[in-house]
């Protein structure tokens, strides 16, 4: 490992150049991504194949089907999974799409008005907000469950009544959106307050007031940090699944795709044929999101962790 | 089919009136809180931009925290109070103390392991051929569910006895190499380990990532300098780069220590929390939502929020020294 040469177009610039580097990066690699690719392999293999012989074989006899896919889309009275999950599919859509462009919104407008219309206690509001980005979600789950569930009452005087949402999309939209903004607004203050101070001071002396500032100078120019936050939040509100098994019930009607693939894999006897299908249906948005995005996503990561 | 579409059209029909709701409740504010002028106008705008993530803030994350270390007080169904019992209780159950040893063992080695591993990663990366469909490859796991990413190696830690053919790869790798395999899953301490590597798996791509790009920025000129005097392989990084990246090296760790804290979904979805794998964050939910007490599933929610209050602290110094730099 210490035996470096130096590559000659860039002397020293190196730390690790030998090939000795590069092959165990290659092995890490491959060893990275063979078990994605087994169960990519295996949801194209027939029940009898999955369970008789490793996904490796497909490589000598290639016996591949279509048929996992086509039943856990659409459902099959063979398999464990008799409606298909295209309705859970959709509900993750569903859920997703307000969960991202709420919390975006609110926390452009909040990390705004911190960075730019600053009052007495910004700051230490600030400071505040960023130091709510560690607190467990589990510390909010039991008392917002029953805040939608019953409303909110001090000594029998209602303060709030029930909200009725719970098991609603409005009652999975509302805690993801609250749970995201301590991140993004982070995030986007951080971008917001390096915008040029000439650009708001012209906009203000031109009559602007601080809504049309937001709208027609601050919001396009954060568009890069608006995109690599919405991408993050896009991930983690489909990848989640604690908070939709709490505030979702576990039903056709609200249930996202991840709710439903975790209780597959719990069920006794689910078969495998269905759950490595009904895994890549899951993960296929992400990971084309991710792939196609990746360069504002890893900026909007940096962007949090390195500043 | 036309079914699945009078059923999930709707669904849809939701999202549009909402998201369009949102924003003309939003422009409608705006316009309002526009026409405002003179001494009024800045204090209105400051309730406006900010008031909708203050009330949000304080009705989802503040008060309900205040309201979980009361109910942690109070007995299962939170009517009356019951002072410390429910703390008690979980420091003085044998299973329980397995969650929490499970807990100090995910806590201390995943994000050491993951972090090491994300900067041995992000070192010998650096300026190799084809860098980027590496990193992109590592990355992937990132976008994947814990759930998914638990099934896809749950084909991986896959075992059938010895008597039917072996299918997952552990299982056949270990038989080739001359040994017998065992029901992974069910062996305990070992199934916790195979637990973790999937985190590991996961998250290492980001830690890679962050420590590439700190690594990336390291001036050149400072490593050529040391690298003329006589500085390479791992005394170059010992002093040089390490130090210089070691900062984010920190929050990296940082992050990854609170991710691994309430790890939840991994555990879910491989064991339900059972064979002797359960963590805080799966007992918190199993109190709750399976044996309705929810006393002492808010007392491990309050122990959560312990073990991550020295990391608020150090985050909170950290952001304050460099704004004072700043």
């Amino acid at each position: 490992m210490s035996t470096v040469k130096i590559a000659d177009a860039n002397p020293g610039r190196k730390l690790f150049s030998t090939k000795f580097a590069t092959s165990v990066v290659w092995i890490i690699t491959v060893f990275w991504t063979v078990p994605t690719f087994g169960l990519f392999a295996s949801s194209f293999r027939n029940k009898q194949d999955i369970f008789l012989s490793g996904w490796w074989n497909i490589f000598v006899a290639p016996n591949l089907t279509l048929g996992n896919y086509r039943a856990v889309l659409f459902g099959s009275s063979s398999s464990t999974l008799s409606d298909g999950v295209l309705p859970y599919l959709m509900n993750s859509i569903v859920i997703t799409i307000p969960a991202v462009i709420f919390p975006v919104m609110i926390a452009t407008m909040a990390a705004y008005c911190l960075a730019w219309v600053k009052f007495k206690g910004s700051d230490a509001l600030f400071f505040f907000i960023f130091a709510l980005q560690v607190v467990p979600i589990q510390m909010s789950l039991v008392p917002l469950l029953q805040l939608f569930t019953g409303g909110a009452h001090i000594g029998g005087v209602t303060i709030i009544p029930k909200l009725g949402i719970a098991g609603e999309f409005a009652g999975i939209w509302l805690p993801h959106t609250m749970f995201a903004l301590p991140l993004a607004i982070y995030l986007l203050h951080n971008f917001i307050a390096s915008l040029p101070r000439d650009l708001m001071e012209a906009a203000h002396v031109d009559g602007a007031n601080h809504f049309k500032v937001f709208r027609q100078i601050v919001i396009p120019l954060s568009i890069p940090a608006i995109a690599a936050f919405a991408i993050f939040q896009f991930l983690w509100v489909w990848n989640d699944l604690l908070v939709a098994l709490t505030f979702a019930s576990g039903t056709e009607e609200v249930a996202p795709i991840n709710v439903k693939l975790a209780s597959l894999v719990g069920q006794w006897g689910s078969g495998w044929e269905t759950l490595t299908a009904g895994a890549f249906v899951t993960i296929a948005i992400p990971l084309l999101v991710f792939f196609s995005l990746q360069r504002f996503f890893v900026r909007g990561l940096l962007a949090g962790s390195v500043k | 089919m036309n079914s699945f579409f009078s059923t999930n059209l709707p669904k849809f029909g939701q999202v549009i009136i909402a998201i369009a709701g949102f924003f003309a409740v939003l422009l409608l504010i705006f316009y309002i809180a526009g026409k405002a002028n003179g001494r009024k106008q800045r204090p209105i705008a400051i309730i406006t931009l900010l008031g909708p993530a203050m009330v949000l803030l304080f009705a989802g994350l503040i008060i309900p925290a205040i309201q979980t270390i009361l109910f942690s007080f109070k007995d299962a169904n939170s009517v009356k109070f019951i002072g410390f019992r429910n703390y008690a209780w979980l420091f003085n159950n044998a299973d329980m103390r397995k969650v929490f040893f499970n807990t100090m063992l995910w806590i201390v080695i995943t994000p050491f392991a993951t972090t090491a591993l994300g900067l041995f990663l992000a070192i010998m990366l650096d300026r190799m051929k084809r860098e980027s469909l590496a990193k992109s490859l590592l990355f992937m796991p990132m976008a994947i569910s814990f759930v998914g990413a638990s099934v896809i190696w749950k084909f991986v830690y896959d075992y059938a006895v010895p008597s039917k053919p072996q299918t997952g790869l552990l299982s056949t790798i270990v038989r080739s190499l001359g040994f017998a395999p065992s029901n992974w899953i069910l062996t305990q301490p070992l199934n916790t380990f195979l637990l973790m590597i999937i985190f590991i798996w996961v998250q290492t791509g980001f830690a890679m990532v962050i420590l590439s790009a700190a690594i990336k920025a390291v001036p050149a000129d400072i490593v050529e300098a040391s690298a003329l005097d006589g500085a390479f392989g791992w005394r170059l990084f010992r002093w040089i780069t390490f130090p210089m990246v070691r900062s984010t090296f920190i929050v990296v760790l940082a992050t990854m220590l609170v991710t691994s804290l309430k790890l939840f979904d991994i555990v879910r979805t491989m064991t339900g929390g059972n064979f002797g794998t359960s963590v805080i964050s799966n007992e918190m939910y199993s109190e709750v939502f399976v044996r309705f007490d929810t006393g002492r599933g808010s007392a491990l929610a309050v122990i959560l929020f312990v073990f991550v209050t020295p990391i608020l602290v150090y985050n909170i110094r950290n952001l304050r020294r460099e704004r004072t730099i700043a």
